[in-house]
């Protein structure tokens, strides 16, 4: 397959089997379609994918921990006909910024998040993260997680669901050639939402972590089947006005 | 023509910031600077400029972050605990060499503290407040006028030297009414700013704002040319005001509106014979090192006087560097010093007490 425009010719530094690179592919790819790439501004967050912004080609910013939400909102807020997204993982959006996720959508604001749920926290090293599942082994989870003292997993495109200023929130897999080919449509529809001006679009795909799941990239793969899908379903969540999902 | 109207401080730097181009405020309730945000929500949807009240002072500052790197002329204001939430994102402000102004009006701490007067967090704004090796350049307007021509000066020395700029006051100024006049604003001559993340609109390659230099040798070499920078600014920027220093036994040292009180202690030790002079920095990074190094050949002590337990005190101490003694009169937790008070102090000095 050829590369994307949208992506720089250089290697990435994911480890063998992460999906992190196939997500790449999908944002440079509808990038690609939609023929935007000099009108668009990433925002690369805390984890795995901070050198996002050496991987796209297009104008990007680094934010910190938690805060490429309110990052995207000024960049937004002074070049309105750009096309604005933030790449972020579970730890990033989920954790230490949930109140930026959150109050981006209830302010409708005008961006495309890039959600990529791996349950754990690469980065560092495998902690567990609010999306880690109940009796998943992690370093901070060695007895897998346990719902008395580190409750349930956050199910983020059924809590953005709730927010009236959301306008399309979806959730899909890079787990199969069909989930992916879905996730790369989604992708799509929530950059074209943004520049018809429909408001803040989040799309979560659950990805994997052979490293810190200590499985092979197959393994991985077939553990999130196993395990993130039927906790994770995939679906539209929201969709406001524009065509029927 | 210009004319002088009478404005609250806090409004006047809000007015000074849109007169300046500022036309991006994010910013987060808090006592004493609440009326900058009132102001910028009712003036910013007439220059079509954007207000946000975002929903803590850790979104605004990231939100300041983001428009920075667009390009724009932006700020945020905010006191004691917002701006120690604020300190991260200052920190990566410094770090990706972004313009921006931080106006903190500055209320008594630690903690949730009170929200009098302070000048308690001259360490925090000077001496960095967030992780690592930068620098903010501090200024301290004594008068409502002179908040207003450095708040459109800041955006100014901002974008010259792609740095964030802090305006230092505390609820004092921020709360007094004084006549202004704001002169139509003269801006300097400055670069453009070719690094934005403005989308490349097919003009140009990418840009990338950023402050992760993940090799030590690269992250050093990125600090190092900030420091060349920063050497700058020291040698151009420093702004002082100096009232009958050449006789003076003793230098006061003070700065923003404490400064004012030490006037009139200084003229009350004058009409008594005593010899005092002052030293009012108006920069407090760069601070005006040299000038107080002078002194300290011709003077025979110094005294700083603070509304803090001693802090801007440590740079007097360092620029006289041993040769003169250096004493210190403070008020903490809100609590103002007063001119008799002062005055006392001077005598203390004079009579070998101190
Ligand atoms: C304020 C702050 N706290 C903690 C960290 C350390 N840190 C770096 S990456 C990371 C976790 C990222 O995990 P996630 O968002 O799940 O992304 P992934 O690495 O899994 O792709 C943490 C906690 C930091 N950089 N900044
Ligand atoms: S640690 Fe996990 S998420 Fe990070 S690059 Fe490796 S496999 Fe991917």
């Amino acid at each position: 397959m050829a590369r994307p425009k949208a992506l720089v010719d250089m290697s990435q530094h994911y480890c063998p089997g992460c999906t992190h690179g196939i997500i790449h592919r999908l944002i440079a790819e509808a990038i690609d379609t939609l023929d935007i790439q000099d009108r668009t501004i990433g925002v690369a967050s805390v984890g795995c994918s901070v050198f996002t912004y050496k991987y796209f080609d297009c104008d990007m910013q680094q934010a910190a921990h938690g805060r490429a939400p309110s990052a995207a909102t000024g960049i937004k807020r002074v070049h309105p006909d750009t096309l604005v997204f933030t790449y972020q993982g579970d730890g990033d959006l989920a954790a230490i910024g949930t109140a930026e996720m959150l109050h981006a959508a209830i302010r409708g604001e005008n961006i495309t998040i890039i959600f990529v749920n791996n349950a754990i926290y690469g980065m560092t090293g495998g902690q567990m993260a609010p999306t880690t599942l109940v009796g998943q082994v992690t370093q901070t989870s060695p007895y897998g997680r346990q719902i008395e003292t580190q409750g349930y997993p956050m199910k983020v495109s059924e809590t953005l669901a709730t927010i009236e200023g959301a306008a399309y929130i979806e959730r899909v897999s890079v787990d199969s050639v069909k989930h992916i080919k879905a996730a790369k449509k989604a992708v799509e529809k929530a950059f074209r939402y943004q520049m018809e001006g429909k408001g803040f679009s989040l799309v979560e795909l659950l990805s994997t972590c052979p490293t810190n799941w200590g499985l092979s990239p197959i393994e991985a793969t077939d553990w999130l089947r196993e395990n993130m899908l039927p906790h994770y379903p995939l679906g539209v969540y929201k969709d406001k006005g524009g065509e029927q999902a | 023509m210009s004319e002088r109207v009478l404005m609250k401080g806090n409004e006047a730097i809000a007015e000074a910031a849109i007169q300046a181009g500022c036309r991006y405020f994010f910013g987060y309730p808090i006592t004493p600077q609440n009326e900058i945000p009132a102001y910028m929500s009712k003036r910013m949807p007439k220059v079509d400029g954007v207000y946000l009240q975002a929903e803590s002072e850790v979104s605004a500052i990231n939100m300041v972050y983001g428009a920075a790197g667009a390009g724009a002329r932006v700020m945020t204001s905010s006191s004691g605990p917002g701006i120690s939430l604020k300190q991260e994102g200052i920190s990566y402000i410094a770090g990706s060499e972004l313009p921006c102004l931080i106006v903190n009006i500055v209320r008594g701490g630690p903690g949730l503290g009170g929200i009098q007067p302070a000048q308690s967090d001259y360490f925090q704004s000077v001496k960095g407040g967030g992780h690592g090796d930068y620098r903010l350049v501090v200024l301290a307007p004594s008068t409502v006028q002179e908040a207003v021509d450095l708040t459109m000066e800041a955006f100014d020395i901002g974008d010259m030297y792609r740095i964030p700029v802090m305006v230092l006051g505390d609820g004092m100024l921020g709360q007094m009414m004084e006549p202004v006049e704001f002169k139509p604003f003269q801006g300097r001559a400055l670069p453009a700013k070719d690094w934005a993340t403005t989308g490349t609109r097919g003009k140009r390659k990418r840009n990338i704002v950023n402050s992760l230099y993940i090799e030590p040798q690269a992250l050093e070499e990125k600090n190092l040319a900030r420091l060349e920078k920063y050497r700058q600014i020291e040698q151009r920027e420093v702004k002082y005001e100096m009232q009958d220093c050449d006789d003076a036994d003793i230098v006061l040292v003070a700065y923003g509106t404490t400064a004012r009180i030490v006037k009139s202690a200084m003229k009350a030790a004058r009409r008594e014979g005593l010899k005092v002079g002052i030293v009012r920095p108006i920069t407090l990074w760069p601070f005006p090192a040299a000038v107080l190094h002078n002194l300290a050949e011709t003077a025979k002590a110094f005294l700083t006087v603070e509304m803090s337990m001693g802090q801007m005190v440590e740079d007097v101490k360092l620029a006289v560097n041993g040769v003169k003694p250096v004493y210190f009169y403070g008020r903490t937790g809100g609590m103002v010093p007063a001119p008799a008070d002062i005055l006392e102090e001077i005598k203390k000095i004079y009579g070998g007490e101190k």
